[in-house]
């Protein structure tokens, strides 16, 4: 019955943004646009051979008992981190960063990381305060960390108030983060998600008020700032890693197994490309750009 | 029902918009940017959640008496006047709202941005301290970096300028390229992970 809901749903949506469309474009020419662009072919076998080495890792994972992932100091420093949050007897801040919304892959990875910590803080009775500046992140962030502290058995520990909105203004979300990391002095600061200028104000901020910092972020200009700033910085693809390495769920693993496959592609290619540059033949570089 | 509507509605339209990237159909084209509406419909909805949630906030620190509980007051003081004076006067050049816009909140916002020198450089002093090999190897980069930056680099020597220039163009971007390419596909992996509904962590379950 429920499964006949969430499709009835589903459905309804499914026909009605067509529907909504079709009546904008009503004197468009629709006959004499192909259905796929070709300029795209090479994103889209780049797309379909992502999409199979997935499942193909999935598949491997599964066939073997066990897969290893390499150690990762920042990670493996979540567990030390809430733990002296608990034992100082002061909170754990996490905020996800002014530049990026729901919509990102970032923000996302940030959330499951999140929801991890949440359950710890949960288990340890540690405060878990989360400012963001986006309203989205917010509501999506309450729902994580109130399963979250379900999941741990705590429902009564979680404290709403401590999940709010700021502001959505960049140096306004810094001023209300730097505040609230002065006044409440969190033993643990997590910078994870997108961030941009206010990086280093807030890196610094924490570690004037003593605070063990962990970060990581996708911005490559940002990450240089947290690798002088912070104690521990999750560099590149181990933002994204966090969740499978802190859960142990065999799924995330294997999707983590098939970055390094992919990875293998590019080396590959990269090889490929630099041998062909050298004798001056361009048709791949042409060909993928 | 919790748990299965937010996946499912992931996965029709995580496979909906990747699928519209390959074509330039004007349906698909003419849906995609529907879709983009409902975004911007459910963004203020969700705005006015965020604004709830300051006003909830900051009443029950004025209420209790909390630390700094003044400074609520003038939060919620600054948006009640900025959204009275906005509904009220209009937004346009030389309206009230504007004005206290560019007179109070950009100052301020400037302000916030300037604390970034200073941030820099007591970062600056505690990343470059020679404390190990790899310290060392940092310390000396950043040296020849900044000097050849500047025009006292190259006054002291025209190699100074060059070697700042060639650890740009060859170490450091390698080095960026290198995290870039790990981001892309840690991208990929989460998306395919969200779409196809294996992660489901930022939803609060159990993935």
């Amino acid at each position: 019955m429920k499964g006949f809901k969430v499709i009835s749903i589903l459905c309804l949506i499914v026909f009605f943004v067509p529907l909504m469309a079709y009546s904008q474009i009503e004197d468009a020419e629709l006959s004499d646009t192909p259905i796929f662009d070709i300029s795209r072919l090479p994103v889209f076998i780049a797309t379909l051979l992502a999409i199979i080495i997935f499942f193909m890792a999935t598949y491997l994972v599964k066939a073997r008992a066990e897969t290893k992932i390499r150690k990762v100091a920042g990670l493996n420093a979540v567990d030390e981190a809430i733990g002296r949050a608990t034992e100082m007897g002061r909170p754990v801040l996490f905020t996800p960063g002014w530049g990026g919304d729901i919509q990102r892959p970032t923000t996302i990875a940030a959330l499951n990381i999140l929801n991890l910590v949440a359950e710890k803080t949960a288990e340890y009775n540690c405060d878990l305060i989360f400012p963001t500046h986006d309203p989205v992140i917010m509501s999506a962030a309450e729902e994580t960390i109130q399963n979250a502290y379900i999941n741990a058995g705590h429902p009564d520990q979680f404290k709403p108030d401590n999940i709010y909105y700021t502001t959505s203004s960049q140096f306004g979300y810094a001023a209300a983060v730097d505040g609230a990391i002065t006044r409440v002095e969190p033993a643990t600061v997590m910078l994870l998600g997108t961030f941009e200028g206010e990086a280093l104000i807030l890196a610094e901020t924490a570690n004037s008020v003593g605070a063990m910092q962990i970060a990581g972020t996708d911005s490559t200009i940002q990450l240089a700032f947290f690798l002088v700033a912070c104690d521990y910085t999750l560099i590149g693809e181990e933002l994204f890693a966090a969740s499978g390495y802190l859960s142990g769920d065999e799924k995330i693993v294997s999707s983590i197994k098939a970055q390094d496959y992919m990875k293998i592609i590019i080396i590959a290619m990269l090889v490929a490309g630099g041998i062909l540059a050298t004798f001056n033949l361009d048709f791949l570089s042409e060909w993928i750009l | 029902m919790r748990t299965r509507f937010p996946i499912a509605i992931c996965f029709v339209f995580g496979i909906f918009t990747l699928l519209q990237y390959f074509s330039k159909h004007p349906t698909l084209t003419a849906m995609y940017a529907e879709i983009l509406d409902w975004m911007q419909i459910v963004f203020v909805f969700t705005l006015l959640v965020g604004v709830i949630s300051i006003f909830k906030i900051h009443s029950a620190k004025i209420s209790r008496q909390e630390r700094d509980w003044p400074y609520s007051i003038l939060t919620i003081l600054g948006i009640v006047v900025m959204a009275v004076l906005g509904f009220g006067y209009g937004t346009e050049y030389g309206s009230p709202f504007l004005w206290i816009f560019q007179n109070i909140q950009v100052p301020m916002q400037s302000t916030m941005f300037a604390l970034i020198a200073f941030f820099v450089a007591s970062a600056a002093y505690r990343g470059f301290r020679f404390r190990n090999k790899e310290a060392a190897v940092l310390l000396i980069t950043a040296i020849i970096v900044m000097l050849g930056r500047v025009p006292l680099g190259h006054q002291i020597s025209d190699l100074i300028p060059q070697t700042a220039q060639w650890i740009i163009d060859n170490p450091s971007t390698a080095a960026k390229r290198g995290i870039l390419i790990g981001i892309g596909l840690g991208s990929i992996t989460t998306a395919l992970r969200v779409i196809l509904g294996i992660e489901r962590s930022y939803l609060g379950g159990r993935s």
